[in-house]
């Protein structure tokens, strides 16, 4: 028998099971949490920060958490709408469209999230001024690559805001070509798109051929 | 290769040796040999004094020691000669000779002592100097003691005796409450209590366990452990195995930036030699507890200093922030409980051991005990680092300690604990300064940053930098961290511009305030304070840049034009002949003028136009004056 905990999510008791995390136990309630970064076939990253929801104990102080990586505890209070979290849901979606968009528009689960909470997808494309490159590094691809395929093919190179995603050439041309699991997995469909394209620094066709 | 010490008694042994070798009377000629004092030519001075020594036959008779950093690395390099503690200041290889000589004669060298500029009388005895009068140097005042490349210095002044103390005579459990007892804080940052870490550390379940040390220090203007690892590091270690032994761990680490070569070089060589005499190993001093220590060399990420993302570079990973819902100190380096301070932290442990609880509480204030160490740059007469009880109001610090601001000029505001703090205005300088009471102000302790800023700095040009910085040196991973930086940096490089608009600012109060509460670890939930601060006691100077065109610091170059006073001009062809872009015109016996389309706004004109002169003039948020008539000669006669 494995252990229980019990918490509420927006006013309703909820039993976990020990181990489980906030989103996860949101989730078997019937209570959709949003997320961008989350898979289930990979491990949480606390990335995207669409997940945040309130949390706290009764009597004690309340807290912003990431829903994907905050385990379930007993007695813990969990509110997953409150005019905190849809301000940051909204900023957060507002703030990664535009490098998320493609022909002008972004699509999916962002696409979904922004029509729910109101966000202006457009609102600071002409401040922040990046290229739409149709990614928002949520960084499955790279996890999935590592965690599920055990290549590490594609990764993460930059720090800050130069951080992007590459295809490492010595390991993509050996692996991908029989692989491409990323391309199903990637939520806004980039690389499956530019299969032909150069964005990530080279030309996909070429490494499915082994010609790199 | 000296004998593994067995026992506390062969520690004291030793040391009872090492001192029947000193005569404590005997004049020793100590350098600074820091970093600020190395990039002034200390390894020169060093050798000057070596060769100057031999030179005057005085060879046994006049000691020599290379140590660490000081302090007062305004006035390098830094010279103290023992036992009288005779300071000198800003000493050159061609002064060598004749300090010897005096050193020899006991007598002091007038020429090379401090002048107080207030009162213009020069100062013999270090102590006596205001810089460090008012510090109370514990952790940091065994540097000028100690080469910190000798063990034997370090044991001489008793090194290692707390580490006796502890295995010999307390049990692990007693260590833990003597430091929680002592309530140590955090000295990195965020001001956690040291011993409820230890403790959480020590509880986890799981019998590995390790004791971690963050050197990874890289907040702009800090630079206190840089320079206790590299003028102490054995103090660092002797915690490090002392907070081992409580928590139980025996594998320790050290992260050390790559940046600080000295101070990774003078680790390495501390630890080899702390393995020699048996106090890192198998059985320390016969206990029966072991403990060794690797060093990690960081690969100058500053995220890097953040716990989790430090300790995934330790496992070999990219030193990234991750979910820690579960604390480092349960599930750390590969899993295990992993306890982690700063270096400086560590570094007090041994005084608390060794004195007691009740020691390091009689000082500080009700929330943060004992003493810290800053780093007082900027627009500050006396730059450098000092160690003063906590409670010492910033005023104290950066009038009586610093010597006020440079160049008479007026105090605006001072940035404590770098790209997470803030910028505390005149009002506030009466605060003593404590965790609290600086978090109370929205900046923070931080690692022990204090820049100094005077009425030429621009407030949201400081913001910007901050903001700068950081667009580099986030991670990258989570959205409102890496996004909300991107926006107010383009937001805050437009209103430097004068390209701003007035609902920018409630963008950015907006953008930081998700920032706060959302971003992954807390480079970000803090990245946004230095804007925070600026917006909150400077937000006229933000409101003059929007809606007047005008940088009342008369910094940012968008805004700031030059214009030389005709009237006071001499005509002297400096600024002519320094301009970088052509843009003066004039010449011998004319008056000069800047061409406003061929000027960059580069203000060497102004750096170069003597005092006497003052003739070039900032202007901002007004129309320049036209030229004057070409050909038109200069009021005045050139002077001098």
């Amino acid at each position: 028998m494995e252990a229980m905990v019990n918490l509420e999510i927006d006013g309703k008791q909820v039993k976990a099971r020990q181990g489980m995390t906030v989103l996860e136990a949101a989730k078997e309630s019937g209570v959709q949490i949003p997320t961008l970064c989350f898979h289930d076939k990979i491990m949480p990253y606390g990335a995207c920060r669409v997940c945040s929801v309130e949390v706290g104990k009764k009597g004690g102080r309340v807290r912003v958490v990431a829903a994907c990586g905050y385990p379930a505890e007993d007695g813990l209070v969990v509110k997953t709408r409150s005019p905190r979290i849809d301000k940051i849901r909204k900023t957060i979606v507002e703030l990664v469209a535009p490098q998320a968009m493609f022909e002008g528009e972004v699509s999916g689960e962002l696409k979904e999230i922004a029509d729910e909470y109101g966000a202006d997808i457009h609102r600071f494309e002409s401040r922040l001024n990046v290229k739409p490159v149709r990614c928002i590094l949520c960084g499955e691809c790279v996890r999935y690559c590592a965690e599920v395929v055990g290549a590490n093919a594609i990764g993460f190179v930059g720090r800050g805001i130069e951080r992007r995603v590459v295809f490492f050439p010595e390991k993509a041309s050996k692996v991908c070509p029989g692989c491409m699991g990323c391309f199903k997995i990637c939520p806004t469909g980039k690389i499956a798109a530019e299969a032909d394209g150069t964005y990530f620094g080279f030309t996909v066709d070429r490494f499915l051929a082994g010609t790199l | 290769m000296p004998n593994r010490l067995a026992s506390p008694e062969e520690l004291e042994k030793l040391r009872a040796e090492i001192l029947s070798k000193i005569d404590p009377s005997r004049p020793t000629i100590v350098v600074c040999s820091g970093t600020g004092c190395e990039t002034y030519g200390s390894r020169n001075v060093y050798a000057a004094f070596m060769q100057e020594i031999k030179n005057q036959g005085l060879e046994g008779k006049v000691g020599i020691r290379a140590t660490g950093c000081h302090g007062f690395c305004e006035k390098g390099v830094v010279v103290v000669v023992f036992p009288e503690e005779i300071s000198y200041v800003k000493v050159k290889p061609e002064d060598v000779p004749e300090v010897v000589a005096a050193v020899a004669k006991r007598e002091i060298l007038e020429r090379l002592l401090y002048v107080d500029p207030v009162s213009g009388k020069r100062i013999a005895r270090e102590g006596d100097i205001p810089f460090y009068k008012y510090q109370s140097r514990i952790v940091f005042g065994n540097n000028k003691l100690i080469d910190p490349k000798s063990i034997e210095d370090y044991i001489a002044i008793g090194g290692y005796g707390a580490l006796a103390k502890a295995l010999r005579k307390m049990s692990p459990e007693q260590v833990l409450a003597e430091v929680d007892k002592a309530n140590l804080r955090g000295r990195g940052g965020g001001g956690f209590p040291a011993g409820k870490k230890w403790e959480e550390t020590r509880n986890a379940p799981g019998k590995i366990k390790y004791a971690v040390v963050n050197c990874d220090e890289g907040d702009p203007g800090a630079y206190m452990d840089r320079s206790l690892m590299e003028g102490n590091p054995h103090a660092v270690i002797e915690g490090l195995i002392i907070c081992g032994y409580a928590i139980g761990a025996h594998q320790g680490f050290v992260y050390v930036r790559q940046e600080y070569p000295l101070a990774c070089e003078n680790l390495n060589i501390a630890l080899k030699q702390a393995e020699e005499y048996g106090l890192l190993g198998e059985n320390i001093l016969g206990s029966g507890f072991g403990f060794t220590v690797k060093v990690h060399r960081g690969a100058g990420a500053f995220v890097s200093g953040e716990s989790s993302a430090l300790m995934a570079a330790i496992e070999g990973k990219v030193g990234e922030p991750r979910l820690k819902y579960v604390h480092t100190a349960v599930s750390g380096i590969k899993g295990r409980p992993t306890n982690l301070n700063n270096v400086e932290t560590y570094a007090t442990v041994p005084f608390i051991i060794n004195r007691g609880a009740d020691w390091f509480r009689s000082t500080g204030t009700e929330g943060s005990k004992g003493t810290k160490i800053f780093s007082l740059v900027g627009k500050v007469n006396n730059t450098g680092l000092v160690e003063v009880p906590m409670g010492m109001t910033l005023r104290q610090i950066i009038y009586d300690i610093g010597g006020g601001i440079l160049k008479g000029k007026k105090f605006k505001g001072v940035q404590t604990g770098g790209p997470s703090g803030g910028i505390i205005p005149a009002q506030y300088l009466d605060t003593p300064v404590d965790y609290d009471a600086l978090t109370e102000l929205g900046s923070m302790m931080g690692s022990g940053g204090m820049v100094v800023m005077d009425e030429d700095t621009c407030m949201v040009d400081v913001a910007r930098f901050f903001v700068d910085f950081l667009c580099g040196e986030s991670c990258g991973k989570c959205i409102p961290c890496r996004e909300g930086l991107r926006l107010l940096q383009r937001l805050l490089t437009d209103i430097c511009k004068g390209e701003g608009k007035r609902e920018d600012i409630a963008v950015i109060e907006e953008v930081a305030e998700v920032m706060a509460d959302a971003s992954l670890c807390a480079l970000g939930t803090t990245a946004a304070n230095p804007v925070l601060t600026t917006l909150k006691y400077f937000r006229d100077e933000y409101a003059a840049h929007i809606d007047e065109k005008r940088c009342p610091a008369k910094f940012c170059k968008s805004l700031t034009s030059y214009y030389i006073d005709p009237e006071k001009c001499s005509a002297c062809l400096i600024c002519l002949r320094n301009c970088p872009s052509g843009a003066v015109s004039g010449g011998k016996g004319l008056v000069h003028w800047i061409d406003q389309e061929k000027c960059t706004s580069c203000g060497v004109c102004f750096d170069v136009c003597p005092d006497r002169f003052s003739a070039v003039l900032k202007i901002s948020g007004e129309p320049v004056p036209p030229p004057p008539p070409p050909g038109t000669k200069v009021s005045r006669k050139k002077e001098g």
